[in-house]
């Protein structure tokens, strides 16, 4: 583990010299996973943050990330192993007539073995950051496969054996909350809620992702933003859609927020024509159709 | 702090936020590592550790407040007496606004402005010592305490100069309004919070943690009676609606896959096996024809039912990805289809003022009418109930003393799959009145009494199950 951390405000700093801004409750929380070497488990809307966050502690923490990104229909041979039978084949028919016993030794030996993400993180010789990302898409019975490498980091080959972590990683899985996880997921792991930022942090954020944004317009940026997300949206602006539409108005060369530059950009902020009436119709603007 | 760690999660247990002994044990650990010298770092630890749901911060928050707000919070004892012995600031002070709550409010508004936590802290000290007029040992949560000093600070007017304060008035358009507004609220609603925190940690100093935590224990979303629910509560459940829909899905998905593999594919595993040399290496299997359950709702949608109705169509909305037809039917005294009014992307609550103005709901009086509105079912839409579909009626079979029709609602239920009848009133209130729930009895497969959505998640997971034949062809 890494062993300099000593409070949550080394943390914090560690993950600002790498560009994220963390609040002391991600601090904290960050700080217990890692004293505890227990997985994070990040939820909340997209885009606030929570890949960000593994990305992040792999940069703070020079270790070698490596990502399972999840889908409906996620199994066994994608996220842990799988034998490369193909390869399995070939041996088998390049030995003809050698003894059974020996070839079985061989073809399920590590070199006919394709490690997945999960089993790559266990075995890596060096340290790493396990991100396990939108865990919520895949189903309730895959989760399962999940279970035994958050518990104990480890992963069991019935042909192998049991393989433990060489070194602990630390483990970040996100999820976007579209289902609610199993209860056996959630217990292993530590909790933490990412809601949209504060006006002051998204401002923070907003000035330490763009270095050449005037504090006055983040404070702008940051407040407008605010105020669209109270509105009953499909899709609230993200922290890297504000990211974007800041960028966008300083490309355009725009030192100052008001209805028109609004109306023009707006699209930038929000991706439904459903949400942009709607937000027009709120604060009165006049958007282009279509 | 084992001791009130475990008072504490005993306290959450009791609300109804399940704390596993793992989860405790992981707590006690993990505050091992936790600086205890800020409330918040204690807050992130056990809030990490035993909460692992975001519905429930609400829940926690509050309850963490009574707990530790106090034994963590800096004392300011010091500070409180130099503000607190002032002449004209007589303590429990009744009567109008004098120049006392004048002074105290512009020092409130101008530590909001600074941003001066700790300032802050001190001045509301000082409001609560004159306002609450606090009486020791009795068993009340406080709100009536906060209630009173937000009376004499004065929030509204406070709202107004803070709105001046931050240039309301030189705002050139709507949005640029409503960013004010925003930022002003937020202040408000720190200094409220600041003020009931305050109150909590005195009630918790008279009467300790766990009797004020008892008083004031809020409900669980999921556990909200659902008939009852305020615009808060409403907009609350809708959110936890659509992730506790897709659980739902997966799981009714699942439980219908379970153990149908299908039967051997000859001809694709033939096919197949040409790339490994004619090696028969996968198996492959023809897929199952998954048969869905339709659902058709019938809802009970006059007044006192509306707001439950309006759940029960939801959560079916929600879940029909994985339905294959789902068929809405609203009525009061006169019934009809209303299924087009909700596709998907549609905002609900237009979806259903475009439903009350423009469906033909009432027929005479606008009182619930149940015989006339089954008979409307039979006679127009007896078509859109199959041997495949479940049936699911809501409502509080208040018939106002009206002919109950049972007759019609008997053939609905021998044509469909099952019927199930969900009733959000107590057991115990059924046939009293105007109440003919047991008229119908014989139609249904089941009657439940579904008042909250942890019920009704239970009652949807049970209904859309391939068990949930019905009984009376079995038998």
């Amino acid at each position: 583990m890494t062993g300099e951390w000593t409070t949550p405000q080394d943390v914090a700093s560690a993950l600002e010299s790498v560009g994220y801004l963390a609040d002391a409750r991600i601090a904290q929380v960050a700080f217990l996973a890692n004293a505890l070497s227990k997985p994070i488990l990040a939820e909340g809307p997209a885009g606030v943050g929570k890949t960000a966050l593994a990305l992040a502690l792999a940069e703070a923490t020079g270790r070698r990330l490596v990502r399972l990104q999840c889908y409906e229909g996620l199994d066994e041979a994608k996220a842990l192993y799988e034998w490369d039978y193909h390869k399995q084949l070939l041996r088998l028919q390049s030995e003809e007539g050698a003894a059974w016993d020996e070839i079985e030794g061989d073809i399920f030996s590590e070199s006919f073995l394709l490690t997945r993400p999960l089993l790559e993180a266990i075995r890596s010789k060096e340290p790493v950051v396990l991100l396990i990302d939108e865990v919520d898409r895949v189903e309730v019975e895959t989760e399962a496969l999940l279970l035994e490498v958050l518990d104990t980091y480890q992963v069991t080959v019935p042909e192998l054996g049991t393989m433990t972590a060489v070194t602990t990683p630390i483990v970040v899985l996100t999820s976007n909350n579209t289902r609610e996880l199993s209860e056996a997921l959630k217990r292993r792991c530590l909790y933490l809620y990412v809601p949209y930022p504060s006006i002051e942090r998204e401002r923070a954020i907003l000035v330490s992702r763009i270095p050449d944004l005037p504090e006055k317009l983040a404070d702008k940026i940051a407040r407008t933003v605010s105020a669209i997300r109270q509105l009953p949206l499909r899709k609230a602006p993200s922290v890297s859609e504000t990211i974007d539409w800041a960028r966008t108005l300083i490309a355009l060369g725009i030192e100052d927020v008001n209805d028109e530059v609004t109306s023009d950009t707006i699209n930038v902020l929000l991706k439904y024509q459903v949400d942009i009436d709607r937000a027009a119709k709120e604060f009165s603007l006049d958007t282009p159709d279509g | 702090m084992i001791d009130s760690l475990s008072g504490f999660v005993a306290e959450l247990r009791e609300i109804g936020i399940p704390v596993s002994m793992v989860e405790a044990i992981d707590a006690a650990i993990a505050i091992e590592h936790t600086d205890l010298s800020k409330a918040d770092n204690l807050r992130a630890t056990l809030g990490a550790t035993l909460v692992k749901n975001s519905r429930h911060y609400p829940a926690f928050d509050a309850a963490f407040d009574v707990f530790f707000g106090l034994r963590l919070a800096s004392p300011t004892g010091t500070d409180r007496e130099r503000d607190g012995d002032g002449g004209p600031f007589a303590a429990g002070s009744g009567g109008g606004a004098g120049s006392g709550s004048d002074e105290i409010s512009d020092a409130i508004l101008r530590a909001l402005l600074a941003g001066d936590h700790d300032a802050l802290r001190r001045l509301v000290a000082a409001a609560v010592d004159m306002y609450a007029g606090m009486q020791p040992g009795r068993p009340v949560g406080g709100r009536y305490y906060a209630y009173r000093v937000l009376r004499r600070l004065d929030s509204d007017q406070l709202m107004v100069r803070l709105l001046v304060a931050l240039g309301a008035a030189h705002t050139e358009s709507e949005l640029e309004d409503r960013t004010v507004h925003a930022s002003a609220e937020e202040l408000v609603d720190q200094m409220r919070s600041e003020v009931e925190r305050e109150i909590t940690s005195r009630l918790v100093a008279d009467r300790g943690a766990a009797q004020v935590a008892a008083t004031r224990r809020m409900p669980l979303i999921e556990d909200t009676n659902l008939v009852h629910a305020t615009r808060t509560e409403i907009e609350e459940v809708e959110r936890a609606i659509a992730p506790l829909a897709r659980k739902l899905a997966t799981r009714l998905s699942q439980q219908r896959r379970h153990g149908e593999k299908g039967r051997l594919d000859v001809r694709r595993t033939i096919r197949r096996s040409l790339s490994h040399g004619g090696v028969l290496l996968e198996p492959q299997f023809k897929k199952p024809r998954k048969s869905k359950p339709e659902f058709v709702v019938l809802c009970d949608v006059s007044g006192s039912m509306a707001t439950f109705a309006r759940f029960t169509m939801q959560l079916a909305y929600a879940i029909s990805s994985e339905l294959s037809k789902v068929r809405v039917f609203a009525f009061i005294d006169g019934l009809d289809e209303v299924t087009e009014y909700f596709g998907p992307g549609v905002d609900f609550a237009e979806a259903l003022m475009s439903m009350s103005s423009e469906a033909d709901l009432v027929r005479s009086d606008g009182h619930s009418d149940y015989g006339r509105s089954f008979r409307d079912m039979w006679e127009n839409y007896a078509d859109a109930v199959t041997s495949k579909s479940t049936v699911i009626v809501t409502g509080d079979a208040r018939n106002n003393y009206r002919d109950p029709g049972s007759e019609y609602l008997d053939r609905i239920a021998e044509r469909s799959r099952a019927l199930f009848w969900l009733n959000p009133e107590p057991r115990r209130f059924w046939d009293t009145g105007d109440s003919v729930m047991s008229r119908y009895a014989q139609a249904c497969d089941a009657i439940d009494q579904v008042r909250t959505l942890r019920q009704l998640e239970r009652f949807v997971e049970r209904a859309a199950l391939p068990a949930a034949r019905r009984s009376r062809l079995v038998s």
